[in-house]
This record gives structure tokens, C-alpha cells and sequence, in this order.
């Protein structure tokens, strides 16, 4: 067994809702990450997916400290960092890094590039200036980019190259863990595909840990190799890669696997679609118990709308799942697609 | 059956400080009844600008366009304003990629409903508005009695694409354009608004022309697909020929760069460099600088479509000769189906 890099136990980020301009009271609060926990190795990628809103990105920066964490811990090498202030979280900040997902807002129009990667060297009072100088330039040749490139702006480069720029800012201080936030969903195919295949070199070369979050299963899949699937601010599963797409337990993994165009034409004729109907429900006021039986095809009237499942395991030891009534066969039969919902309240009841 | 929309050597440029751009550069295409064609390329390549110019939307200052585009036979590009108005919403519509942007926030969305009915029908107020609920019902709005009164602002991401598609469907057009109109949308909505657009194509015998980045959805809903790179089409062909029998090294590129879901890659096979600049496209062929396949008469010479010896509704604008191409094609194909069988 690999080291454990980072581990998160019950992680929750509740944004309040407040009332009143001078006399603020808080009526209500967004439940934007509501119990997350996993462990990641080093050396190992794990893939966040999710839709829009389901709290990918706030967890994110609740792991980098980057916002504070409402209840839960981090534990990082061995460390509780969860309850640590700005002073003494400093020393950290130099093992973890972040790539954000929009390279045009992400990199100070007004700096030059040379500056944006040499930035954390500068802050953490790494080496000299010339010394500095010489890492920042072997960098940009490490991502690709041209050391000629150091005293240029930003604007100067296209989406795909300011994408590297933001990939050597991250590496410059020799982190072990870099949290990628939609890195790639801003890009053309084709340059995804030159930043997604730059970003397992890396990990080969320096032995990186990434946190990768995307909406998109295609390159979840390429890049990782664990999953997490976050419906609502709760993980809802958690597998390694090939079980999670080759047999999904829970009904929402199954629906999204579903809901993905494949670039095939003979052989998206031959699936049975699965369309999940409505929309993500508001955070502000989660459904009851699981957060996903409103929308669920497998939905048991006073089992799912009462109990809320946990995590647990179902198949082997390291795929969990939180659904009282997981998925046994996939793909998923036409039975099981076109769920019966007055029949199953009666058998239920 | 003859073609609803026959686009012929289009081509569009725009005056800029620098120069002309030319977005466009000579594009055919035809579209009949029913079917849906999908138009593939990365950013920039001038997909969404040849919409535009078949809509007339371009702005007339800074842009001049030739070629040909005929709708139902009648020349429409550089046609009159007012001809123009008569086709867009009754016979043309269009769906864009931002349905927050493309609805106007501060009216309810019955009102724009309503006043696409009234534009082209002389009905009275109160049927108009009865036809925007049947529109809203008919994309899948629950309770469309009440929400037609909501403004866009009260209305999911999904809900305002389904209400951007009512407001196109709601003249009954021959010609659907939908620019990107699953970009901005999660996969399980996606997935909706797809079937829903199929469900509407059975329904009216409209015709769909699909704009899109994503190989995916062209392979789930076109019927025929036109590859463009830098402002030219380099392949064209049905759904199943540009997939399992690709001719053109841009379309290898295209498919091998994609992660796919049904397998496990180790390493995506990438395309160098980035696609280059209108404004002093390389000489030659476009795509030379970027292909591995690269020869002495690709950096000279334009090439022209040119139909497959095999397949005569296929055609592609390479130099290669054909045995290779089969061979290469073959080689990616087996590389995409021994992984999809292992993963």
C-alpha cells in the first residue's frame, strides 16, 4: 500500500444565507459541500466529476485552504491542517498547487510570464534571482513552451499555451500534490489532448499527485485512476476507474455514463439511452434523505425519501457506493431504464 | 428530393486593422428534409461564421461574402432586408450556443414567444399566446401554463435552451441552425435537449443544421458531417463513413485526441501546434504545418474535395494516396477497437 498523501474526513462548506442590511442574520446557508471524504496515495490521480453546482470546485479549495472549511479535517501527510491559520498553513502552500480551469482569467494580464511562474519561487524565498531565473526558463521547457517565451505577456500566447504557463506556475516549487480544477475544459480536442498527455508525463517525472475535477467522463476517465461521483455536495461514489465506468453502482453514475455522447455512430445506435428527466435540485434546500431519489429510476417510496444511505461498499474492497438499492447489471436493462414509479410505491408499501 | 439549403463555394471575409480575415473560404454543403447535417471543427475554424452568413447576420460594414446559398431554389445571400426578415423565424430559425445571452432578461418569456407568433402570423394576441404555452409544453416545461409568464432570469439552464428551441419551432421553420446548442449545458441536460431535438425532427421533417465542437453529438445526431479546418472543409461525408472510415490526416487528428468513455488509452495520440491564423493561413494545404503525413506537394498546392473511388457521397481534400490512407485509416480504427474490447 502506498503512502497516504491526504486524508478528508466529513469535509462540509455551508455559505450562509443572511437577512438585513445592517442587522445580518443568517436564515438559511447553501449546503455547497456537505461530507466529502476520501483518502488519495501519492503518486495517485483522483477524478472529481459532477455537474455544475454539485460543490467539485468548492471542495476544492476547502482541501488548498484557499476558502475555511465549515466542519471536517484534512489531514495532510499525517497532519491536521483543517484548523491551522494563514501564518502556519505558509510552509504548506509549498507542497500543494492549484491549475484553474480559464487561462485567460487566471494569469495577470499586466505581468510578464517570467514574473507569473517565478511569483511562489519569490514568495517562499527560493534561491537567488539569477538561480530563479534559470528554473522559471527550464520550466517553460518542460511544459513545452519555448524559454525565449520569459518576457512575454499573456496575451501574446493562445488558450492552450497559457494553459502550460499556468502548469509551470504550479510546478515551480517542486509540489507533491496539484489540484487541477477544469483544466482543460476551455480548450479545443486537440489541445486538450497535447495538455492532458503533458499532464501524466509530469506525474511520471515528478512523481505527482493530482486532484483532477471535470465535468467531462471522457477525460476523467483517461486521466485518473480512482473516481469520485459528487451529486448535491456528496460523493455518491468511489471507485477505481475501470470498475466506476465498466460496472457504476449507483443509479446517478449509471445515468451520467449514459448521458454521454460517444464519438461512434454504430455503436451509440445500439445503446439504450438513459435520460434523466428534471434538473439538480437547489442546495439551499436539499430533498430529504437521499439527495437524489426525485430523479432516481430506482426509487423505493419510504426507503430512499427516509433513510439516507452512507457510503459503503459493494463490489470488492475499494468501490463504495451510497444508494440503498445499487445497480446490478450494466449497461442498465430497458426494465430498469423505465422504472415504473406507481408500481415500485406499491411494492414498496 | 431535391435540397432544402444548397451552399455553394461560400466564402466570407472580414476587414480588420490587420487585414482581411478570411473566415470562410469556398464551402459546399446541401441539406434536405429532414435531415440533419453536423457541422465539426475546432475554434475558429468558421463554422459559426457560415451560419451566419446563410442568416445574413454578419454585419454588412466590415464583411463581404460570395458564393451561393439557396434556400427552397431562391438565392437568399445578399438578398433584401425585408426578404430576409420573412425567412428568419418562419422558415429559417436558429438556436444559439448561450441561451442566457440570446434571451432578452427584462421580458417574460411568453412575450418573446408571442411576439415570434405575431411576426409572421396575422392572429390575434390571445391565440398567439395560447400557441407559445402548446410550444412550451411541446419542449417538456412543466407547468407551462404558468411559467410562460417567468422571466429567463426564473428558468433553469436547460429550461432556457428548451425555451430557445420552442421560440425556433414555434413557426413551424424547414431549416433549423443550431450553433453549439449543448456547450454550455451538463451531460444528463445535454442528453435531454438532444433527444428532445430528435423528437421534434421526427415530428416536423425539419431540417437540422448541427454546429458543434464535440464529436460525440455529431456522431448521436447527424446524418451527414462536414469537417472544417481553417476556414475549409478537408472531409465530408455520412456519419458512419467520416467515423469508421475517415480519409483526411485532420479527422485522424480529430478522432485519435478524443478520451474516450468506452476505453481505457494510455497516451492520446495529440495533434502539434495550434490551429493557424486566418489573417496568413499557411500556403498549400492548411493543415501541413500540423500533419505527420506531410509531403513536398502539401506546402504548394491547394487541395480540392475529391470523392472516394469507394464511396461517392464521401469526400475529402488530401494529397494521399488511398492505399495509405486505408492503411492509416485501418491502423486507428484497430488501435480505438482493440482498446474499446479490452476496456
Amino acid at each position: 500500500m502506498a503512502d497516504e498523501l491526504l486524508v478528508v474526513e466529513g469535509l462540509k462548506k455551508h455559505f450562509p444565507v443572511t437577512r438585513g442590511i445592517i442587522f445580518q442574520r443568517q436564515i438559511d446557508a447553501v449546503r455547497a459541500v456537505d461530507g466529502v471524504s476520501f483518502t488519495i496515495n501519492e503518486g495517485e490521480t483522483l477524478g472529481v466529476v459532477g455537474e455544475s453546482g454539485c460543490g467539485k470546485s468548492t471542495m476544492a479549495r476547502c482541501l488548498l485552504k484557499l476558502i475555511e472549511p465549515t466542519e471536517g479535517k484534512i489531514v495532510f501527510r499525517g497532519r491536521d491542517i483543517s484548523k491551522l491559520s494563514r501564518r502556519e498553513m505558509r510552509p504548506l502552500r509549498r507542497e500543494m498547487m492549484m491549475v484553474f480551469q480559464d487561462p485567460y482569467a487566471s494569469l495577470n494580464v499586466r505581468k510578464r510570464v517570467g514574473f507569473i511562474v517565478a511569483e511562489a519561487l519569490e514568495v517562499h524565498g527560493i534561491a537567488t534571482p539569477a538561480e530563479r531565473k534559470r528554473r522559471v526558463q527550464s520550466l517553460l521547457e518542460v511544459v513545452g513552451l519555448n524559454p525565449e517565451h520569459y518576457n512575454r505577456f499573456p496575451h501574446e500566447f493562445s488558450g492552450g499555451q497559457r494553459q502550460r504557463i499556468g502548469i509551470a506556475r504550479a510546478l515551480a516549487i517542486n509540489p507533491t500534490l496539484i489540484v487541477c480544477d477544469e483544466p482543460v475544459s476551455a480548450l479545443d480536442v486537440s489541445v486538450q489532448a497535447q495538455i492532458l498527455n503533458l499532464l501524466k508525463d509530469l506525474q511520471k517525472e515528478f512523481g505527482l499527485t493530482y486532484i483532477f475535477i471535470a465535468h467531462d467522463l471522457n477525460v476523467v476517465r483517461h486521466i485518473s485512476d480512482r473516481v469520485m461521483v459528487m451529486y448535491l455536495g456528496k460523493p455518491v461514489e468511489l471507485a477505481s476507474r475501470t470498475e466506476l465506468y465498466t460496472a457504476p453502482k449507483h443509479p446517478y453514475t449509471g445515468a451520467l455514463l449514459g448521458a454521454v455522447p460517444i464519438p461512434d455512430p454504430a455503436l451509440g445506435r445500439l445503446r439504450q439511452r438513459v435520460v434523466l428527466e428534471g434538473d439538480v435540485p437547489n442546495p439551499i434546500n436539499p430533498p430529504a434523505a437521499c439527495n437524489f431519489h426525485p430523479r432516481c429510476p430506482r426509487f423505493h417510496e419510504g426507503h430512499c425519501d427516509v433513510e439516507t444511505p452512507e457510503l459503503r461498499n459493494v463490489a470488492g474492497h475499494a468501490h463504495t457506493t451510497a444508494c440503498h438499492y445499487p445497480l446490478e447489471k450494466w449497461p442498465m436493462t430497458p426494465q430498469e431504464i423505465r422504472y415504473d414509479r406507481s408500481r415500485t410505491a406499491a411494492v414498496g408499501s | 428530393m431535391t435540397a432544402l439549403l444548397e451552399v455553394r463555394d461560400l466564402r466570407t471575409q472580414f476587414q480588420t486593422e490587420d487585414g482581411f480575415v478570411k473566415a470562410v473560404d469556398g464551402v459546399d454543403f446541401t441539406v434536405e428534409s429532414g435531415k440533419t447535417i453536423g457541422i465539426v471543427g475546432e475554434s475558429g475554424c468558421g463554422k459559426s461564421v457560415t451560419c451566419l452568413t446563410i442568416m445574413g447576420l454578419n454585419e454588412r460594414r466590415n464583411t463581404t461574402s460570395s458564393g451561393e446559398v439557396l434556400f427552397n431554389g431562391e438565392e437568399i445571400l445578399g438578398a433584401s432586408g425585408s426578404r430576409l426578415r420573412s425567412l428568419r423565424g418562419k422558415e429559417i430559425a436558429m438556436i444559439f450556443q448561450d441561451p442566457m445571452t440570446s434571451l432578452n432578461p427584462v421580458h417574460t418569456v411568453g412575450r418573446q414567444l408571442v411576439e415570434t407568433v405575431l411576426l409572421h402570423n396575422d392572429i390575434s394576441k390571445a391565440e398567439a399566446r395560447a400557441r407559445a404555452r402548446e410550444a412550451l409544453k411541446e419542449v417538456g416545461i412543466p407547468r407551462a401554463e404558468q411559467r410562460v409568464d417567468d422571466y429567463p432570469h426564473q428558468f433553469s439552464g436547460g429550461m432556457r435552451q428548451r425555451a430557445m428551441i420552442a421560440m425556433a419551432m414555434i413557426n413551424d421553420p424547414k431549416l433549423l441552425i443550431a450553433d453549439e446548442p449543448t456547450t454550455a449545458l451538463d451531460v444528463t441536460t445535454q442528453a435531454q435537449i438532444l433527444s428532445l431535438m430528435q423528437k421534434l425532427q421526427e415530428d416536423h421533417g425539419t431540417a437540422i443544421v448541427m454546429i458543434t465542437h464535440d464529436l460525440g453529438v455529431v456522431a448521436e445526431t447527424a446524418h451527414e458531417v462536414v469537417v472544417m479546418y481553417a476556414a475549409k472543409v478537408v472531409e465530408r461525408g455520412t456519419v458512419d463513413a467520416i467515423f469508421t472510415a475517415p480519409q483526411h490526416p485532420y479527422t485522424w487528428g480529430l478522432l485519435g485526441s478524443l478520451p474516450r468513455l468506452d476505453a481505457e488509452i494510455d497516451r492520446l495520440a495529440q495533434i502539434p501546434g495550434q490551429p493557424p491564423s486566418l489573417l496568413n493561413p499557411p500556403r498549400g494545404c492548411r493543415f501541413h504545418p500540423r500533419c505527420a503525413y506531410v509531403m513536398d506537394v502539401c506546402r504548394e498546392k491547394v487541395p480540392e474535395l475529391m470523392g472516394v473511388s469507394h464511396d461517392a457521397a464521401h469526400e475529402q481534400a488530401c494529397f494521399l494516396d488511398e492505399e495509405t490512407k486505408t492503411r492509416e485509416a485501418a491502423r486507428l480504427f484497430a488501435a480505438t477497437m482493440a482498446a474499446g474490447t479490452s476496456g
